[in-house]
Order: C-alpha cells, then structure tokens, then sequence
C-alpha cells in the first residue's frame, strides 16, 4: 500500500486538523465528538442541514459544509457511519431554532445511526426531519436488498436543499424538496481499479488488466457485474442506459447532468465520459440545463466515474443557482 | 444455584475484549468480500473502550454493566454494528436493573430482550445472512435448556450460535451492504454472526 498517510489509525484525525487549518474562515472543527460546522453557525431562523457518513468520499460531506449548503458535517471512520453522539451534538450546535434536517444516504449503517440520533435530537426538543437518499439504480431488487443505495444526488440534494433553507423556508418545505430531489435522481457507477482502505491495507477486490466492475458502490464493496473492459464511450452507454431507463425521463424535460469521478480517475477522463453522456441525453430529448463534473462523492483511490442524471424544475434551479460558500464547492458568494 | 455474577459477566466483557482485537483480522477479511472491511476494526475498537470503562469505574450490578456496555458501543462503534449491539445490551440491561447475579432464567430474560430489540432496529429476521442468525438458535438452545444447568446452558447456546453462523454461508444476504452483491454473497461467512458467536462462545467458556 502507497499511501500519503503517517498512520492508518490517524487518517481521519489528521484529515479534520487539516481542514480545519485550511478553512478557518468557513468552518470550525469539533472533537469528542467530531463534527465539521459552519463557523457561523448557529444561523438563527435558518432550518439546519446536517449530513454525514464514514470518512473516504471527500469533499462529500466536510467540504461542502458552509454557506448555502451544510451547516454540520459528521465524519465516521473510513467507510465506517458515524455514531449517533456525533449527529446529535452536531444538531445541537447548528440548530438555530427553525429545526435540523438530517441528509442521510441509505446504508444500514448510516441509517440505524442517524435513526438514534433523531431520536436523542427529539427528546432534548429539536424539530428533526430525516431524508434518506436512495438513488443507485445498480441495486435492482429492492425487497432483496437493504434497499437502493445513496450515492451521486446525495450532493446535489445538500446543494439544492441548502439553498432553499438559506431562504427562510421552513423545515417540512426544505424536507419536502429534499424527497423531490432524491426521487427526481438517479445514479450508476463503474470501477476501473478497487480502492485500498487504510487499515486494510490491500485492495477491496481484484480486477484483472482487462475487466471492469459495473454497478459499485462507493464503499469498494463489489458491483453488480464484471465484464471486460470497454471504451469510454460505451461505458457511458452502460451507465445512462439503467439511468434513463429507470426514471420516465421525457422528451423535453430540463436534467441536471453531474459526471463524478471516484477518487483516482483524472478529471480529463471525466470530459470524455461527459461528451458522450451529453450526447445520448440530447438523443432522448433531454436539455441538460445545468452540469456538474469533477471528483464529489469519492471512494478513496478508486478509479471510475459516476453519472447522475436529476429531473429539474423551476425552483430546483434556482437553488441550485443560488450562492454557495464551502471549501469545496463555491459560487456566487 | 449457579448464576451470572456482576464479577463473571464483567470478566466475560474484559475478555471479549481480548478476543475481538485478536480476532479483527479475520472479522476483516470475513467482511472484505461481501462487507466494507470495517467489522473487525469497528469491534475491537468498541470492546477495548468498553475495557478501558469497565476498569476506570467497574458497575455495581450487571444493569449498569449491560447499560455501560451498550452506551459505549453506540457512540464507538459506527457501521451498523454499533447501533444493533448497543440496542441488544440497551434492551438487555433493561431487564437486570438493579440486579447482582442473573439466574439462567434472568438471563434469558435480557437476551430475549435484547434480540428482540436488535431485531426491531436491524428490520432483520433469522435466514438473511445477519447476526440474528447466530444469536435467535442461540436463544432457542438457552429456552431449551432451562431445565438444565448454567453452564450446560451455556455452552448449548454458543454451539447453537456456532452452527448458526456457519449455515450463514451458503445463504443470500437480505441486509446491509452484503445484500447488494444479491447472489455472489452465497459461499461467505457472515462477519456478524461470526462476532456474536466470538461473544458467546466466551461466555460459556471463561479463559483461565
């Protein structure tokens, strides 16, 4: 293992120092337990956006805590949920009375761990809301599995959801939006190269020269199928195909278009897997009103990419518009 | 009578302990293939802050031991371990408040109490590749044993826990992030179950 790390234990301390030192400006750093927070928060009358889940997906959800977006990140270890103490101080401490949202992507973990935290959040009188995100359409059968998993529309719901809630709507409006989002979304990604979690030390799975994984998670668990390697083109083919199929996209209608890379695909691979999939959009009809390309929702050093395709209406767009001040996601502030 | 003293479940969690940080390497690769890798290093972390609880103020009685247990579990564990260990020795403790030594009845109290509450947070039922599967015949030998001695008890409940665990592998996983592989998760040993068996297995079988 080549790694750019002094201990594996270490990883997440040292990372949260790091950003804290990095951003001090917008954002502070909680200990014991650990959660990132916007340096202004408590913001007062604002509804509350708190996410978070293992370490390992950077900048999801550390990066993109700041103005317009999260107020309170909480990092778990590597691939590991946070625990409940975490959610729950957090919420505490960006509650600026108009109630917390918690954003939470749909993996056991993270969900049994919030689900405790809401609950210690209620019973010391916070208004909590919980969305789940759910929009992997490589997990096919849902009554076989825990359910489809939480993946690329997690940050674009932070984004859309944190816009809104910068203007004063009200906890149950920025819940309701944030259930649009995610039903709105759909995600499908590949893996070139498995990742190599810290303590572990090797690789999460083999792929020869030649073969690819089709349907990966973002936890180096192993997709759905493997296959040999294509080119990117139809790669792309193979993720927009389930992606569009999955959702009654219509002629017509205005889609979000965010082309994400795993941790290890360099950004310019990102382009090629954009044309194509920006191609076969405008074959179906669609307008592709907005894009997002680059590394968001990582698997450490996996390499691959992710496309998510999110239906878009008038008010999505505007707060996907609206200014937003975070380490790794900022515009119009 | 025999009975589960404060002392001897106390001991029974000290060594645990021991056993999970040994045995992190292997709970890992078990959860490499068909988890996230993290089992292990999640249940040794847990269990070695519940050693380092247990030793600075050890509990007077086996509620505020269980109750310890589960609180330190909730907020070091993560994944979906923590939570689901945490609520099975939350809900156990709720049926020893107070109490010194468990007789095998009171304990079957607690860990009926216990899987029950696991159970209902997990939404999981025996046969979807989980700890339950380890822990509900483990349940089942400790009601059929109710007759018998504690220690007889005991060790039918960590056998019934063992052979759990193992039926875990030709099994499709229903749960958590195993059920996302959908076939490829049948020929691998469930992480959870093996845990839980590690749990109860010492229990019955006090080292030194």
């Amino acid at each position: 293992m080549k790694k750019l790390i002094n201990a594996p234990e270490a990883v997440v301390a040292e990372a949260l120092d790091g950003m804290e030192a990095a951003h001090a400006g917008l954002i502070k750093v909680c200990r014991a337990p650990d959660f990132i927070m916007r340096a202004d928060a408590p913001v007062a009358g604002k509804v509350a956006l708190v996410s978070g889940g293992g370490s390992g997906h950077e900048p999801m959800h550390g990066g993109f805590v700041g103005r317009g977006m999260l107020d309170a990140a909480c990092p778990g270890a590597v691939f590991t949920s946070p625990t409940p103490d975490q959610m729950f101080e957090a919420s505490k401490a960006v509650n600026g009375g108009a109630g917390v949202l918690h954003i939470v992507k749909n993996y056991t973990g993270d969900v049994l761990n919030f689900e405790m935290a809401a609950d210690l959040a209620r019973a010391d009188g916070i208004d909590v809301e919980s969305v789940i995100i759910d929009d992997d359409v490589a997990v096919e059968d849902s009554t076989w599995t825990a359910g489809r998993r939480g993946v690329g529309t997690t940050v674009l719901a932070e984004k859309i959801c944190g816009g809104l809630a910068e203007r004063k709507a009200p906890l149950t409006t920025v819940a309701e939006m944030c259930r649009r989002v995610n039903a709105q979304g759909r995600s499908m990604g590949m893996a070139l190269a498995a990742c190599t979690v810290p303590h572990v030390g090797k690789p999460s799975f083999e792929l020869a020269a030649d073969e690819m994984e089709i349907g990966i998670g973002i936890h180096g668990e192993p997709g759905r199928h493997r296959v040999k390697l294509e080119t990117a083109d139809r790669i792309t083919e193979m993720l927009m195909e389930p992606v569009l199929a999955d959702l009654p996209f219509k002629s017509g209608d205005p889609v979000l278009m965010f082309v994400n890379g795993m941790g290890a695909t360099p950004t310019v691979e990102l382009y090629i897997i954009y044309r194509k999939a920006a191609e076969i959009a405008r074959k179906h009809g669609l307008k592709v009103v907005r894009t997002l390309v680059g590394s968001y929702i990582t698997s450490l050093d996996m390499a691959g990419t992710s496309i998510t395709l999110l239906k878009m209406d008038e008010e999505m767009l505007t707060c996907w518009d609206a200014p937003v001040l975070t380490p790794s996601l900022r515009w119009g502030a | 009578m025999a009975a589960l003293s404060t002392d001897r479940m106390t001991t029974w969690l000290l060594q645990a302990a021991d056993d999970l940080e040994q045995a992190k390497t292997m709970l890992t690769e078990l959860d490499t293939p068909i988890g996230d890798s993290d089992h292990g290093v999640n249940m040794a972390r847990g269990f070695a802050a519940v050693r380092d609880k247990l030793r600075a103020a050890p509990p007077a009685d086996v509620g505020s031991l269980l109750k310890t247990v589960a609180m330190t579990l909730i907020s070091t564990v993560g994944g979906a371990s923590g939570p689901l260990y945490g609520t099975f020795f939350l809900q156990a403790s709720t049926k020893a408040t107070g109490k010194t030594s468990l007789t095998l009845a009171e304990w079957t109290e607690c860990f009926e109490a216990g899987l029950t509450g696991l159970m209902a947070r997990g939404k999981a039922q025996p046969g979807e590749k989980t700890m339950v599967d380890a822990l509900a015949p483990a349940l089942e030998a400790l009601k059929a044993a109710a007759a018998q001695p504690l220690e007889q008890a005991l060790a039918a409940a960590a056998a019934a826990a063992a052979q759990g665990m193992v039926a875990t592998i030709p099994l499709q996983a229903r749960k958590g992030r195993a059920s996302y592989l959908g076939e490829r998760s049948i020929g691998h040993q469930d992480p959870g179950a093996t845990s839980s068996h590690l749990l109860l297995r010492r229990l019955a079988e006090p080292a030194g």
